[in-house]
């Protein structure tokens, strides 16, 4: 079996066994709530029959372990249970909302590596120059505020006082996509409606790039930190006397060894990205998961809580295993070692 | 301890982390001395200077009810910094005993107490305060409860690193061949070694606690009204952007300039005393 195979299976098995964890601990969280999920669901005027009906049928009259049985079996199909809140299957409702957080998490994603990584190694490259300095402040303030107030900021400046972007939303009214993935970067070109796609990519801007900030200074941070370490190295001396351009030094032999620590922490921002989403759908307007998700904890709709983060963990181990395998790639020690014996 | 306080006075910008935790800190002590309408902290109403933009005496404007702004503000940071205190005395410790067992003994304790790490530490923090946020009541306490519960994997994942590379130390061996007992050797011989990166992450996380708070009021999952929040008042004047700006726009920066602060510091703490993530 080849290494790299070996190595995502073990990493498959492990995330598979943290998933199974998180899945008993939000389980236990969603079971201790106080008050009675069946009688807010059917509101004060239901009967007492009518709320033991819901509980029977939703299994609260049973004990916790043979609750979370069921929920077990339900899930191996595929099956969620129902929203109480919108009476519809949760994965239905996840499925239609997930798309829009995914989009924008993603363009953040690349923002943070595409902005942050650059500007870490021009940091580390001129170390304690004022460029150097200036880098420095600008990411830890990049770091210093949350999300929704980067929101706030850029779409005072951008949106309001110079109208360059969008307000709110995905896309302009004036166009209409047919839904297919649900994706609307891939939507629009699979109806091959470039114009929708400038479109959407043009609302996208503002929003991505808010939710991105914290993760480009943490990028360029840690890049910056990992590289001053690995300068100090003898083997870059000895390609700086040996006369090696600066810039080859710097993007080759300093670079590349120190993006492994950088990019286990870059999985770690990444995941955090996906709960911070929902700090800047709700200032943008954005359709995605953040008010679906607010609403259901705020109404104690516990399948569709459970429901939600079940998928965004999930979501966040698939990063991780994906991170894992390209730091695998990356390092030939672990690519290496993995060999069979 | 007095080196590291004069290293961080001589550089600037260390300097000016430390005057604005103590702009911060100061302010959040004697909010009762310098705000102008100590009153407005509670369900006051002035509706006759509602709205105002920033003018004398309302240097950040008022509210949609005419409490003055900067007042609530001075409030809120007193009740952010109890919060990151709060939390962090409860999340460090138990999660720095954590690392250390699991760290120290290996094994099974190990694998059972790092695994258990991994489950918190795979729902991002944001949705796991937010769930916890939603089953219980949303009150100041249980806001504590649902940010200790997603802080301390992160100071076990620090110890348990420190303490896998300690445990090879000679000195380790040494109290190991006298006979010390491993609560011993865990708590008086590793944890004093562990000490500066706990000191150095507690000073950045002071900063983080208070945005992660202010994210969890902002969601409408955190303290409640009329107690003054940084994070709900930024939700609350989102609503009238961009006409009435102070509604957002200072409370907004008051998150910045605190953990900014914490930052500034934290950074040079790290640098200074060579403790890593």
């Amino acid at each position: 079996m080849p290494p790299i195979v070996r190595l995502l299976g073990k990493r498959l098995a492990t995330s598979l066994i943290v998933l199974i964890g998180v899945s008993m601990l939000i389980f236990a969280i969603a079971r201790v709530i106080p008050g009675d999920p069946a009688r807010i669901a059917l509101g004060p005027n239901a009967t007492a029959d009518q709320v033991t009906a819901l509980r029977a049928r939703l299994h609260l009259d049973q004990p916790i372990v043979v609750q979370y049985g069921y929920f077990l079996a339900d899930l191996s199909r595929g099956d969620l249970g129902i929203s109480l809140y919108t009476n519809r299957p949760v994965t239905t409702d996840i499925a239609e909302f997930l798309p829009a957080t995914l989009e924008l998490v993603f363009v953040s994603g690349v923002m943070m590596v595409a902005i942050g990584v650059p500007l870490g190694i021009l940091s580390a490259r001129y170390r304690d120059s004022s460029i150097d300095n200036l880098i420095r402040l600008l990411t830890l303030l990049g770091v210093s505020a949350p999300a929704f107030v980067w929101a706030v900021i850029l779409m005072l400046l951008f949106a309001y006082f110079t109208p360059l972007f969008p307000i709110a939303g995905r896309i302009s009214d004036t166009f209409t996509i047919d839904k297919t993935t649900g994706f609307l970067f891939i939507d629009t070109l699979l109806a091959g409606n470039i114009k929708a796609f400038g479109n959407a990519a043009w609302h996208i801007v503002l929003p991505a790039f808010a939710l991105a900030l914290s993760g480009i200074g943490q990028a360029a941070r840690l890049t910056r930190a990992n590289m001053v370490e690995t300068y100090e190295r003898p083997y870059i001396e000895m390609a700086q006397s040996y006369g090696f351009p600066e810039r080859r030094i710097a993007n080759k032999y300093a670079f590349r060894p120190s993006m492994i620590p950088s990019l286990t922490i870059i999985g770690l921002d990444f995941a955090a990205m996906l709960g911070n989403a929902f700090l800047v759908e709700a200032v943008f307007a954005w359709p995605g998961l953040s008010r679906y998700g607010v609403a259901v904890i705020l109404r104690k709709d516990l399948n569709a809580i459970i429901g939600t983060v079940l998928i965004i963990s999930a979501m966040f181990l698939i990063v991780n295993v994906v991170v894992d395998l390209l730091i695998a790639f990356i390092n030939p020690r672990i690519r290496y070692s993995q060999r069979p014996a | 301890m007095r080196r590291t306080l004069a290293i961080l006075l001589r550089n600037p910008l260390s300097l000016l982390g430390l005057l604005l935790i103590a702009l911060v800190v100061l302010s959040a002590i004697f909010a009762d001395f310098i705000t102008p309408f100590p009153e407005h902290v509670g369900a006051v109403v002035d509706f006759a200077n509602f709205n105002r933009p920033p003018e004398w005496p309302y240097i950040m404007g008022t509210d949609l009810v005419g409490r003055d702004l900067f007042t609530r503000i001075v409030f809120a940071y007193r009740i952010s910094l109890i919060l990151g205190v709060v939390v962090l005395a409860i999340a460090v410790p138990i999660g720095v005993a954590i690392g250390l067992a699991a760290g120290y003994f290996g094994g099974w304790t190990e694998y059972l107490l790092m695994r258990l790490t991994d489950v918190f530490l795979s729902i991002p923090p944001l949705v796991l305060a937010m769930s916890m946020m939603g089953v219980l009541e949303p009150t100041l306490t249980n806001g504590m409860i649902a940010v200790t519960a997603m802080w301390w994997p992160w100071y076990t994942r620090l110890v348990y690193n420190l303490t896998r590379s300690e445990k090879e130390e000679g000195y380790v061996l040494a109290a190991e061949v006298i006979g010390a007992s491993s609560g011993h050797v865990m708590f008086r011989e590793i944890l004093p070694n562990c000490v500066p990166s706990i000191l150095t992450k507690m000073t950045l996380d002071l900063g983080f606690v208070i945005l992660i708070a202010s994210s969890l009021s902002f969601l409408g999952l955190g303290v409640q009204p009329p107690t003054p929040d940084l994070g709900s008042m930024v939700a609350d004047g989102a609503k009238y952007l961009p006409d009435s700006w102070w509604l957002t726009v200072f409370p907004g920066l008051a998150i910045l300039v605190a953990v900014f602060g914490f930052n500034l510091v934290g950074d040079a703490l790290r640098e200074i005393l060579g403790a890593g993530e």
